[in-house]
């Protein structure tokens, strides 16, 4: 079956910038595509390449199976209808006036309307819900509602393929839900939908698919939450983010902590974790920009797991077999190159101890997480508790709370770069 | 109510309001001749039959008063259409017929002629059609490029070709000598000694100019709301552009080209229709240019009703600068 939309190779320069570099994707009959991506990475473009209005510098575009360049805006606006992202109007049309235009591509130029012309818009109207609008002037309604009478002039123009360009920038989450809800009930009646969309995680739940554009190419293309992950995220939008899976919508979810790495110059962290007890710091950490290394820890744990979806550099150990020597070299040689080391609340068994007597004796600040009390997670006996309390001695203790332990770590890094800060203060020009 | 039955409202109430000024601008001058023998000569001769009227008034009301009126109203009319569709395109305010150059290149053909050393008969409107043309057709070449014409270019060439015009003109004034008066008063705008030869040919390139644009009424509707989204609506944006500035440019070109440079009447007239029945051109474009031809005939019959003669082009402003600032002051004059 030919695919709705076809993109094959576009690019697009737009005053000597490549905003496109030859972009290839298809859209399948009857789903609903988002585009993702940052500002200013050519979702516009893309939309207003395969309505017509730019005509591409190389490649073509196909709408159900027809070359747009080929086509008369006539015909092109009856295959595909948008609905653009700045609907602000100095005219004051009335809003049914507005949504009439949509019928414009079937009307002749000395045609009048027909009663079906009439009924489209009318349905339009009422689909939107701007039907009790239909009198007031565009210029008078919210942003929101103007966003919904455009929609409904799209609805009018009743073309199998429709562009959305944010859509819901202007609503509320009210209205952004509805609105979504109603363009997926247009995609279960067979329209072809593509929406450029800001907002990950309306774009991960209504979508069947996503393109995640940046950088003037799709880097990524498929179900939601193969699109989006942390890796994705943060190579596209330059914010470390996290991505889970929303306990509600069950759709993948995009948290972003801001790309402060930059800001903070970060540092390297050793975590001794274990389990799934350094889990949340890592990802913390992480977000805030530190580059981490993780260990010793068993392969199949969860912060194992956790220090892969973050590229830590993870020293790990078969499940349940006991540290070696080699392990804990391997931990020695990141603990001299930390800039601090924080030890969770991890279990303190006779396997692990050498570990924490590395950590024990490392040059780097300590950090130590008061978690579980010693008693809940000491198997080590005697020397288990002695070797906790000279931890505690020697390190900062630091309540269970991610936040409060980055702060910790930003702190003590902090302090141990204050040489280089006032060399830096001293070349410094400004008085 | 429907659009259709509301534009027939509108257009039968101004086409009464146009009729109703005519016979009394015909009434009016040094000879006063009453509304019903003006009536009478009108339709004597318009459809034959007798008339007890004197021959005298048979004279002035026939060759030197209805042609007058006649060509006022035409140019009035061609005028307000055209600032309609001008403001439209442009989606500016400021917009006025001659936006890309039109009068500027008038003036530049007419003064030439006036200024040059040897007097060709009817060399002046065939000088002033021909230099509104060319400066149009020079704004538009300057503007475009690639196929497109983007509305902001063309606006700008538009200022500056006309500024570059206002300067051969005034170099024409300058070295004008004795010839300046006539000039002057052609650059203010007139409809002295009007024949009816002017208001036909004027009218022969008027009308269906016009209809040409109301034709594109529609479209120029779909236009105002940008032209990514008249694109995605299925208009030829381009092409269209094309024609709606070349039809609004012939019309202002033939107005300019038999009165001279009459302001104030393609700006004010569009807005103040704009305020009365809305933005959509298929009411708005009617409605301007029969609110223009009667508002320029009433103008022109200010003009000469005094004992000496004033340009009409100092009327209209004198008359609409202050209307204007009323509106603009009390019911917000609102941006095309």
């Amino acid at each position: 079956m030919t695919p709705a939309i076809d993109v094959d190779g576009v690019s697009i320069t737009l005053g000597g910038e490549t905003v496109l570099d030859s972009v290839s994707t298809s859209v399948d009959d009857g789903t609903l595509v988002g585009v993702v991506g940052p500002n200013g990475a050519g979702k516009t473009t893309l939309l207003r390449t395969i309505n017509g209005a730019l005509a591409p510098d190389g490649g073509s575009v196909r709408v159900v199976g027809r070359d747009v360049a080929e086509l008369g805006s006539r015909e092109a606006s009856r295959l595909v209808a948008t609905v653009p992202q700045s609907t602000a109007s100095a005219f004051d049309f009335p809003v049914r006036r507005i949504v009439e235009m949509g019928r414009t591509p079937h009307v002749g130029r000395f045609g009048t309307r027909t009663v079906a012309d009439r009924r489209a818009v009318d349905e339009a109207m009422e689909r939107a819900a701007v039907d009790r609008l239909a009198d007031r002037p565009v210029t008078e309604v919210s942003g929101g509602e103007r966003q919904r009478v455009f929609l409904a002039r799209a609805l009018a123009q009743d073309t199998p393929v429709l562009l959305l360009d944010e859509p819901t920038s202007d609503l509320d989450v009210n209205h952004q839900i509805r609105t979504l809800d109603l363009v997926a009930d247009l995609v279960d009646e067979g329209r072809t939908v593509v929406a450029a969309i800001h907002d990950l995680d309306l774009a991960a739940r209504y979508c069947d698919e996503l393109r995640l554009l940046y950088d003037g190419r799709i880097r990524a293309s498929g179900p939601p939450e193969s699109v989006l992950t942390d890796t994705t995220v943060e190579a596209a939008f330059g914010a470390r983010a996290t991505v889970t899976t929303h306990p509600v919508t069950g759709a993948a979810s995009v948290t972003a902590f801001g790309d402060d790495a930059a800001v903070t110059a970060a540092g390297r962290v050793h975590v001794v974790g274990g389990g799934s007890a350094a889990t949340p710091l890592l990802h913390r950490l992480d977000a805030a920009g530190f580059a981490t290394s993780v260990g010793a820890v068993s392969a199949d744990s969860a912060d194992a797991d956790t220090a892969r979806s973050i590229d830590a550099d993870l020293v790990t150990v078969p499940p349940y077999a006991p540290v070696d020597d080699e392990t804990t070299a391997a931990v020695t040689e990141r603990l001299c190159r930390a800039d601090a080391v924080v030890v969770a609340d991890v279990t303190v068994a006779p396997g692990n101890r050498p570990i924490l007597d590395a950590a024990l004796d490392a040059d780097a600040p300590l950090v130590v997480v008061d978690g579980r009390p010693i008693e809940t997670r000491n198997v080590a006996g005697a020397p288990g508790r002695r070797l906790d309390a000279r931890l505690r001695d020697r390190g900062i203790v630091v309540e269970d709370d991610p936040d409060a332990v980055v702060a910790a770590v930003r702190r003590v890094v902090h302090a141990g770069s204050g040489d280089a800060d006032s060399r830096a203060a001293e070349t410094d020009p400004r008085p | 109510m429907n659009t259709s039955v509301r534009t027939g409202v509108w257009v039968v109430g101004l086409l009464g309001t146009l009729v109703a000024v005519t016979l009394a601008s015909a009434t009016i001058g040094p000879v006063t001749i009453s509304a019903g023998s003006v009536a009478d000569i009108a339709l004597a001769a318009l459809f034959g039959g007798a008339t007890d009227a004197p021959a005298s008034h048979r004279t002035i009301v026939m060759s030197i008063r209805l042609p007058r009126i006649v060509l006022g109203a035409v140019v009035g009319f061609a005028l307000a259409a055209a600032g309609t569709v001008m403001q439209g395109f442009f989606r500016n305010p400021m917009a006025d017929p001659s936006i890309v150059g039109v009068s500027a290149g008038a003036a530049t053909g007419a003064v030439a002629t006036i200024v040059a050393p040897v007097s060709i008969p009817v060399a002046l409107p065939i000088a002033a059609f021909a230099g509104a043309l060319i400066a149009a057709f020079g704004v538009y070449v300057l503007a475009s490029e690639g196929g497109r014409t983007p509305v902001g270019t063309l606006l700008l060439a538009g200022i500056a070709v006309q500024t570059f015009l206002g300067a051969v003109v005034s170099f024409l004034l300058v070295s004008a000598g004795r010839d300046l008066r006539e000039a002057i008063y052609w650059l203010m705008g007139h409809l002295q000694h009007s024949t009816w030869t002017e208001a036909t040919v004027a009218a022969a390139v008027v009308v269906p100019g016009f209809l040409g644009l109301l034709a594109y009424a529609r479209d120029l509707n779909v236009l105002l709301l940008g032209e990514e989204d008249a694109h995605s609506l299925g208009i030829e944006v381009e092409r269209t552009k094309r024609l709606l500035l070349a039809v609004a440019s012939l019309l202002t070109a033939a107005s300019v080209a038999v009165a001279g440079v009459i302001g104030f009447v393609g700006l004010v007239v569009p807005h103040i229709m704009r305020l009365l029945v809305g933005p959509d051109h298929r009411i708005l474009l009617p409605t301007s240019a029969l609110a223009g031809a009667s508002f320029l005939v009433a103008t022109d019959t200010v003009a000469r009703a005094g004992t000496a003669e004033l340009p009409v082009g100092i009327v209209t402003a004198a008359v609409g600068a202050p209307f204007f600032l009323y509106l603009l002051r009390n019911r917000e004059v609102r941006t095309p």
